[in-house]
């Protein structure tokens, strides 16, 4: 453990204290040891991720639907404590939790909640966030894909770049223009007509893949 | 479709929650390469004494330190007021861009204190301050953030 001068670790409740050196030892003996080679070898460590959701770490702040249902402080500290070990580790947490999950359970319907939550909670479902696309960046309002009715389809067309867990999702939350605006759009990557491309040339994250 | 937000407010409120993970998160990044730099300036003997007996690097472990304990108790704050259901996305933006420039400059500072050994994999420092090239990229980057505080101060959007 870091040192801490203010003693910060005294703020925290008993609950917070417990999460914390939970996800510190996770790091310590599960991360650190292999998460160098996943770095120099362009590697996801897939085994990583059934025990981070045995840990309660995805989707952590939310009540139900198989979460954990811990509060803001306990969701810093699990990303505290997942950094310590790499920032590819912790932004696959981000994306499932904060990205994907928050958003079903804000914005979703009851179905689509319990459809994905337990499932994304055990991380049977992993999930990407399609917002950035290449012209985009700091201006997502220029957003080129758009999504049109058929029948009782939508018709999704567009492209997206820099999708944290992008080529190992199951599941796509695709934003895309409307005749109403900006929507959401929760698309199984195996639905036909969707593919996902690594980049293999970056020299940052990784441990962790982006389309 | 999620029926319930129409906008760009939808994905932008989801970027908050994890920008606000993120400010936490960089404080870990920090932490790993301080606490790996301080082990190695212990035992690295230079002009035959260890590189912890020197004022310039304790004068750099210190300011290090003090970045960190900044960092924390912004994150701790903020988490607070998260709790109280009371922050808003101009203290996130302070929060990530802070938390994440401190974290990329240690890395890069403990980077260049390894010396030579600073570039290799052996030492966490150069994975750290390579990741968090992305972060500080990701999710706002540092101008977006820094931007939206100025937005704050002045009430004009400059961007």
């Amino acid at each position: 453990m870091s040192i801490d001068l203010f003693d910060i670790n005294s703020l925290l409740s008993e609950e917070e204290q417990i999460v914390r050196n939970n996800v510190s030892r996770f790091v310590d003996e599960n991360v650190k040891p292999i998460i160098q080679d996943c770095f120099e070898s362009h590697s996801f460590p897939k085994q990583l991720i059934q025990p981070i959701a045995e840990l309660g770490l995805l989707g952590s702040s939310i009540e139900g639907y198989g979460c954990a249902g811990m509060n803001s402080i306990s969701y810093g500290l699990i990303c505290q404590e997942l950094e310590r070990g790499d920032s590819g580790v912790r932004s696959f947490v981000s994306v499932q939790s904060s990205l994907v999950m928050y958003p079903i359970f804000t914005f979703g319907s009851e179905e689509q909640k319990e459809e994905w939550l337990p499932k994304l909670a055990k991380a049977e479902a992993i999930g990407c966030f399609g917002l950035t696309e290449s012209q985009g960046g700091s201006d997502p309002a220029n957003m080129k894909t758009h999504a049109k009715k058929d029948g009782d389809d939508w018709v999704i067309n567009g492209s997206k770049m820099w999708i944290t867990n992008g080529s190992i999702a199951d599941l796509a939350l695709i934003w895309a223009n409307t005749e109403d605006g900006i929507r959401g759009f929760l698309v199984e990557t195996s639905t036909s007509g969707f593919t996902a491309n690594e980049i293999d040339n970056k020299f940052s994250l990784r441990g962790i893949g982006y389309i | 479709m999620l029926p319930e937000v129409v906008g760009l407010k939808g994905p932008l409120s989801c970027l908050t929650q994890a920008r606000y993970g993120i400010s936490w998160g960089a404080i870990g990044a920090a932490e790993a390469c301080l606490e790996e730099l301080i082990e190695y300036t212990k035992t690295r003997v230079l002009f035959d004494r260890a590189l912890d007996e020197n004022q310039a690097i304790q004068i750099r472990l210190a300011d290090m330190q003090r970045r960190i304990t900044n960092a924390g108790l912004l994150s701790h704050r903020l988490g607070q007021l998260k709790d109280e259901g009371r922050m808003n996305p101009t203290q996130v933006s302070l929060a990530k861009w802070n938390n994440v420039r401190m974290a990329l400059d240690i890395a890069r500072d403990c980077r260049d204190m390894l010396g030579g050994s600073g570039i290799s994999a052996e030492y966490v420092p150069i994975r750290h301050m390579l990741n968090l090239e992305s972060v500080i990229t990701y999710e706002g980057t540092e101008t977006i953030h820094q931007l939206t505080v100025g937005r704050a101060l002045t009430g004009k959007n400059a961007f």
